[in-house]
This record gives structure tokens, C-alpha cells and sequence, in this order.
């Protein structure tokens, strides 16, 4: 179990526990968190589950996947630190993690 | 905009209708919410039952879209196991399989889809199957595993995605298909050659231009296939997947118009401003190509579910999204943005023997279509490309040796 602080593209913080396995865009869509579309539902087929990992935490969350690069790479607003959240696991480790939304997904 | 008691009562509780009432909260809807489903579950996801699902790789938690409790906490009446028997549109009240009369303020229609049922001898028989709902799935599945044949009918996506998750399960696939190659109704020559190799490469029988006429069986489970041309297919299981019909007789019972889906405008609205139509259910209008379609996916169910939930709410309306849809087969990830109308000229980027390229779709200089094959990049440009209607230059677009990024300069 992680607390998980998703924050939209106006600032809204959603804080959320989310169960270890799951995926940071599992916990969002789940808990009803707006903003993380995961249009495919997590198969790294569509990029609207894209966030931004506050930078404490991008060591933990580990690094993208050459398909999610290579997604990433044309999704809009995409910064050094954009991941697709439906790649990002869940473990203890993550507590407390921070993730911010993009504009272009609300 | 929706007024504090205002009651939406969806019909349906599939992947259009369940994100329906969740946005509606989401957009802040306050009124009270009824979500009926004919189904005993909450709403799930459809796409994982013939991949990661039908091969133990995700369980029945990872397919809901909600967790259970959701419903009840965001003030949405879920009714499981009911259906809409009637709509009175004068009297804005829905009658249900239960007996009950619901009013409703708005009526949202998310009835979704059934597949087509093959009429024919022996199609009643044990084993026979077809795979639309977690029920399906679920018995599906438990027919599949080591040295089980299963007999697919249809070389569609269903039947491809289902033939691969057979064999990753150590059984074998024979894949029946009545036209002259794979994936007739829903992709291109080019990819529908691609995955019958890739097919029959990993051990598949791909069957083209073979019509059946019946299924045999004994003790009143099916135990072979019979073709027209007299072959018999000898199998374990047989999944019929030849498509599906929307369910719109409920709403042409109440005089909306329909036309293989209940009509709807851009809001997902029918001709009566209280009844939505979205998903599967519904024939809507694609902006991008200037017609009326009605793309059987689940991006198309939610794209139609922001349409309607804002329209209801008052929330300005989402920009049009380029229809699009995935699939996944093997290691191979197929990724599909657009659709190939008015196309005069088709550009294979990559190589297909690699195992990694892209089909564009073109009308002009103007891309209508992408099919990606392992191509990330292409589909993403791709679909921004569509959605920009941007003009490329056909050359440098199959020059893979020039990137995306430098095609899209």
C-alpha cells in the first residue's frame, strides 16, 4: 500500500492509498482521481495516462520502457521527468509519491 | 446544465455507460444517478478477456473499471442483472425487466453490442462459444489449456487475439474464415497478410474462403466443425467470433431514428434532447471524415461518454478525437488511428519481416489511416497527423530511415 498524491493540471490535490501491484494509473482510474484517462487501460497503447513524477521520486519509479519512450516521445507536453502511469507499479516503496497531471488531459 | 435533482438513468453498464457515471460525478452532476446493467457485475473492461485475461495474466479485480463500493459511495444506483424493457418518451419513464417504471430527466442509452450467432446445425451444442462478456470469457477459458484444439470461426481480432492466447496456453488454433484473407471487415490487406504468417509461423491453421455449414458433436458437446467443402475440423472447442449487432431495438421501439446504431450527434444526443446514445449502441458522426460511422471500441465508448456527461452537465463540448483501437497478439502490439475512407494510396514504412512497421492509409497527401505493427511513434504521429489533418510527403514517409519527427517537420 502507497499513499499516492495525484495533482491535476489547476492544482487539485487528490490523495489517494492505493493497493501494492496495482499500476499509479490503476489508482487514479479506480478512485475516480480526474484527469488519467487510460484510454486503453493500461496495455502502454494510448498515452492519455500521462503524469509528471515529482523529482524526489523518479529514482523509485524506476525508468520507462523503450515502448513507453517511444509513446512518450510524441504525447503532448512531455517533459524529462513524463511517465505513463499505467507503467509505474505500486509497492511500499513509492509512499508518499507525488504525480502531477498534464494540461492537455483534462 | 443538469439541475440539483435531475435524475440520468443509464441503460447499460459496459464500458460507455459505467465512465458515463463516473464522469457525470466527475463533472459535477448532482442530481441522482441510475446505472442498470443486464450483467451481475459492475462495470469492467472487455478488451483483456480474449488477451491478458483469457491467459491468467489478470484477474477479475484489474478488469473492473471501479471498484465495487464506488457506486454506492458516488451516490450511483447500480442495478445489476436488469434491463430496459421499454422507453416511454412521453411520460419520460423507462420500464424494466424488473416490472419497475423509472422517470428519468435524462436517459442515456449505452446498451452496447451482441455478437452474431451463427444459425446453423449443431451451433446449440456444448463447446460452441462465443466472447463478448466475463461470462464468456470465463468459459472460454475454461476450456482452454495444454493439447486443447480449438476451432475459431471468423479471422477477425477476437478470433486472432483468442488464437494466440489458445497457444500461449499450450493448445492449438485452427482459424476458420469465409472471405479471401483475415481481418476482412476491420483491417488492411497488408496487415490481414502480415498476421496470417505470423500466424501460421507460430502453429496456427489459418483456413481463407472456407464456409461452415454446421458443427458436429457427441453427448451433446461439439467435436468437429463441418466446412461446405465437405472437410471436417475436429476440435475440442469452437468459438464463433463473425461480429456484432448493436442493440438498438429499444430505442427504434420508442421512433428514434436508426441506422445500424441509434443516431446521435456530436453531443451523443438522439433527436429527443432528453436520450443519449453511446458506445457500441450508437451510429455517430466522425468530424474528421465528414460521415456517420460507428466504430465498435472502447476509445469511441468513452469519447462518447465525455460527449454525452458534458452536454448533460453543461460542460463545453471535447474536441473530436481520432477513432482508434489496439491489439494485441503474441509480442506483436497493433496499434490502429483513423479509418481508411476515401484512401488512394497505401505507404509501408519499416519491414514487415522485422516485425515492426506501419501501413498508412492516405487520401492525397492526407493520412486516413495508420496501422502500427511494433511502431509506437508511427501510430502517435500518425494519429496527430489525422487529427491535424496534416500533409505529408508519401516519399519521405516510407523512408524509415527518416523519423517521424523529421516527416512531421
Amino acid at each position: 500500500m502507497a499513499k499516492i498524491t495525484y495533482i491535476d493540471h489547476e492544482g487539485g490535490e487528490h490523495v489517494v492509498d492505493v493497493k501494492n501491484g496495482l499500476s499509479v494509473m490503476e489508482g487514479a482510474v479506480k478512485n475516480n482521481v480526474p484527469g488519467i484517462d487510460a484510454d486503453c487501460g493500461g496495455a502502454c497503447a494510448c498515452a492519455t495516462c500521462h503524469v509528471y513524477v515529482d523529482d524526489a521520486w523518479t529514482e523509485k519509479t524506476g525508468k520507462a520502457s523503450a515502448m513507453e519512450e517511444s509513446m512518450l516521445d510524441f504525447a503532448e507536453n512531455v517533459e524529462p521527468n513524463s511517465r505513463l502511469s499505467c507503467q509505474i507499479k505500486v509497492s511500499d516503496d513509492l509512499e508518499g509519491l507525488v504525480v502531477r497531471m498534464p494540461e492537455s488531459q483534462h | 446544465m443538469s439541475q440539483a435533482g435531475e435524475h440520468v438513468l443509464i441503460l447499460g453498464a459496459g464500458h460507455a455507460g459505467g465512465t458515463a457515471a463516473a464522469l457525470l460525478r466527475q463533472y459535477g452532476h448532482q442530481g441522482p444517478i441510475t446505472l442498470v446493467g443486464d450483467e451481475p457485475l459492475p462495470p469492467y473492461q472487455r478488451p483483456p478477456l480474449s488477451k491478458a485475461w483469457l491467459k491468467g495474466e489478470a484477474d477479475a479485480d484489474s478488469l473492473a473499471l471501479k471498484p465495487a463500493e464506488f457506486y454506492a459511495e458516488a451516490g450511483i444506483d447500480f442495478r445489476p442483472g436488469v434491463s430496459g424493457v421499454s422507453i416511454g418518451r412521453t411520460a419520460k419513464a423507462v420500464t424494466l425487466s424488473t416490472g419497475d417504471t423509472v422517470n428519468y430527466d435524462y436517459l442515456i442509452l449505452a446498451t452496447g453490442a451482441r455478437v452474431i450467432q451463427l444459425k446453423m446445425p449443431g451451433a446449440e451444442l456444448g463447446g460452441v462459444l462465443s466472447l463478448r462478456s466475463a461470462a464468456d470469457a470465463e468459459a472460454l477459458k475454461a476450456e482452454l489449456g495444454p493439447g486443447k484444439r480449438v476451432a475459431i470461426i471468423g479471422g477477425g481480432y477476437i478470433g486472432l487475439e483468442v488464437a494466440a492466447s489458445a497457444l500461449a496456453l499450450g493448445g492449438s488454433a485452427v482459424v476458420i474464415e469465409r472471405e479471401q484473407r483475415l481481418l476482412a471487415r476491420s483491417g488492411s490487406e497488408k496487415i490481414a497478410e502480415f498476421f496470417k504468417g505470423y500466424h501460421e509461423a507460430r502453429g496456427v491453421r489459418v483456413m481463407l474462403g472456407a464456409s461452415v455449414t454446421g458443427f458436429v458433436g457427441a453427448g451433446g458437446r461439439v467435436t468437429g466443425v463441418h466446412l461446405a467443402d465437405g472437410q471436417m475440423i475436429d476440435c475440442d472447442v469452437a468459438l464463433v467470433g463473425v461480429g456484432i449487432l448493436p442493440n438498438e431495438e429499444l430505442a427504434a421501439e420508442a421512433d428514434l431514428e436508426c441506422a445500424r446504431g441509434v443516431v446521435v450527434d456530436l453531443e451523443a444526443r438522439t433527436a429527443d434532447p432528453s436520450i443519449f446514445a453511446i458506445g457500441d449502441c450508437a451510429f455517430r458522426p466522425l468530424p474528421l471524415y465528414d460521415r456517420m460511422f460507428g466504430p465498435e471500441s472502447v476509445p469511441n465508448a468513452l469519447e462518447q461518454a465525455k460527449q454525452a456527461a458534458s452536454a448533460i452537465v453543461g460542460r463545453a463540448p471535447p474536441a473530436p478525437e481520432v477513432p482508434w483501437n489496439w491489439s494485441d497478439q503474441y509480442d506483436l502490439k497493433l496499434q490502429i488511428a483513423g479509418l481508411p475512407f476515401d484512401v488512394d494510396r497505401v505507404v509501408v514504412r519499416g519491414d514487415p519481416a522485422a516485425g515492426k512497421f506501419a501501413v498508412f492509409h492516405m487520401k492525397g497527401d492526407q493520412i486516413q489511416q495508420v496501422e502500427a505493427v511494433n511502431a509506437a511513434p508511427e501510430f502517435m504521429a500518425g494519429k496527430q497527423f489525422i487529427l491535424n489533418r496534416k500533409l505529408v510527403d508519401p516519399t519521405k514517409l516510407a523512408d524509415s530511415a527518416i523519423s517521424m519527427k523529421e516527416v512531421a517537420a
